[in-house]
C-alpha cells in the first residue's frame, strides 16, 4: 500500500490540457444561446395560434429550421454542462455521482436527438 | 472555572453574525441561486420542447393533442413558468459575460446588475404573454 497522498501521485506530470474546456464551451454554447433562444422565442410568438400545416410549412423553410435545429443542439450541450457541475456540487456519494453524470448525458443527448430529428422530418416535408 | 466563564460571558452579549434571523440575503446571491434554479427548471422544460416537436413531426393529431394541453390553463401555467426561466436565466448569462470581462464588481454595479435581470425578466415575460393572449383571447400556443 502506497503512504504518497493522490496529490503527490499527479504532482509534476504536467497538466490534463482540458482544464478550461469545460468553462469555455459553457461560454460559447451560452453565446449561442443568447442569439438562438431570442430567434426562437420570436419563431414560437410567429407561430401563436397555428394549425399543424401552418406548422410544417415553417419549418420547411430552412431559414427556420436550421437555427431552431442549431438551439436544440447548443442548449443540449450547455444544459448537460450545467447539470453536471450541479451533480458534481450536491451528489457526493461516488456510484450515485457517476450513475448520474451518465444519465444527464444520456439524457442531454436524447432530448437532442429527438427534438433534430423531428425538426429534419419536418423541415424535409414529412 | 465557574466565575471566570460567567464573567468571560456576561461580557459577550453581542450578536452572532451572521445571524440566521436578522441576515438579510443580499440580492446577487439571491439570483445566483435563482439562477441555478432556472438552468434546472429549462432542462426539465426541453422535455415540453422535445414532445411539442416530437408531436409535430408525428403527425396533425398528435400536434394537436399537445397543444390543447398546452392551452389548458394549468399548460398556460408551465408555458408562462418556462418563459420567465428562459428569459431569467439569459438575462444571468449576460450578466456572467459582463462579469467575465472583469468589470461590473462594485457593490451598486452588482446590485444594479442582478435587479436589473429580474426586471428584465418579469417585464419581457408580461410582454410576451400579453402579447399570445391577445392574439389567441388565452387558447393555444
Amino acid at each position: 500500500m502506497s503512504m504518497r497522498t493522490p496529490l503527490k501521485n499527479v504532482r509534476y506530470l504536467g497538466s490534463a490540457k482540458e482544464g478550461a474546456d469545460h468553462f469555455w464551451l459553457q461560454r460559447v454554447t451560452a453565446a449561442a444561446n443568447l442569439l438562438l433562444s431570442i430567434f426562437a422565442i420570436c419563431l414560437v410568438l410567429s407561430l401563436v395560434g397555428a394549425d399543424h400545416g401552418q406548422v410544417k410549412a415553417t419549418l420547411a423553410n430552412p431559414l427556420y429550421a436550421l437555427p431552431l435545429l442549431l438551439f436544440v443542439v447548443s442548449a443540449a450541450i450547455h444544459m448537460r454542462l450545467g447539470m453536471q457541475v450541479i451533480i458534481e456540487d450536491y451528489v457526493h456519494g461516488e456510484a450515485a455521482k457517476i450513475a448520474l453524470l451518465l444519465l444527464n448525458t444520456f439524457f442531454a443527448i436524447a432530448v437532442a436527438g429527438a427534438s433534430t430529428l423531428s425538426i429534419l422530418k419536418l423541415s424535409f416535408g414529412g | 472555572m465557574a466565575d471566570a466563564n460567567a464573567k468571560r460571558g456576561s461580557q459577550a452579549a453581542r450578536p452572532l453574525s451572521p445571524h440566521l434571523q436578522i441576515y438579510k440575503m443580499p440580492i446577487n446571491m439571491l439570483m445566483s441561486i435563482v439562477h441555478r434554479i432556472t438552468g434546472g427548471a429549462l432542462y426539465v422544460g426541453t422535455i415540453l420542447v422535445a414532445c411539442v416537436l416530437v408531436a409535430a413531426a408525428s403527425g396533425a393529431d398528435a400536434y394537436n393533442t399537445v397543444t390543447s394541453w398546452l392551452a389548458w390553463w394549468p399548460g398556460q401555467i408551465v408555458l408562462i413558468g418556462y418563459t420567465w426561466a428562459l428569459l431569467h436565466h439569459l438575462a444571468g448569462g449576460v450578466r456572467h459575460f459582463i462579469w467575465d470581462t472583469g468589470h461590473g464588481y462594485a457593490l451598486e454595479t452588482v446590485d444594479l446588475l442582478s435587479w436589473g435581470t429580474l426586471a428584465f425578466s418579469a417585464t419581457a415575460t408580461v410582454l410576451i404573454w400579453g402579447y399570445v393572449l391577445l392574439c389567441t383571447g388565452g387558447a393555444a400556443p
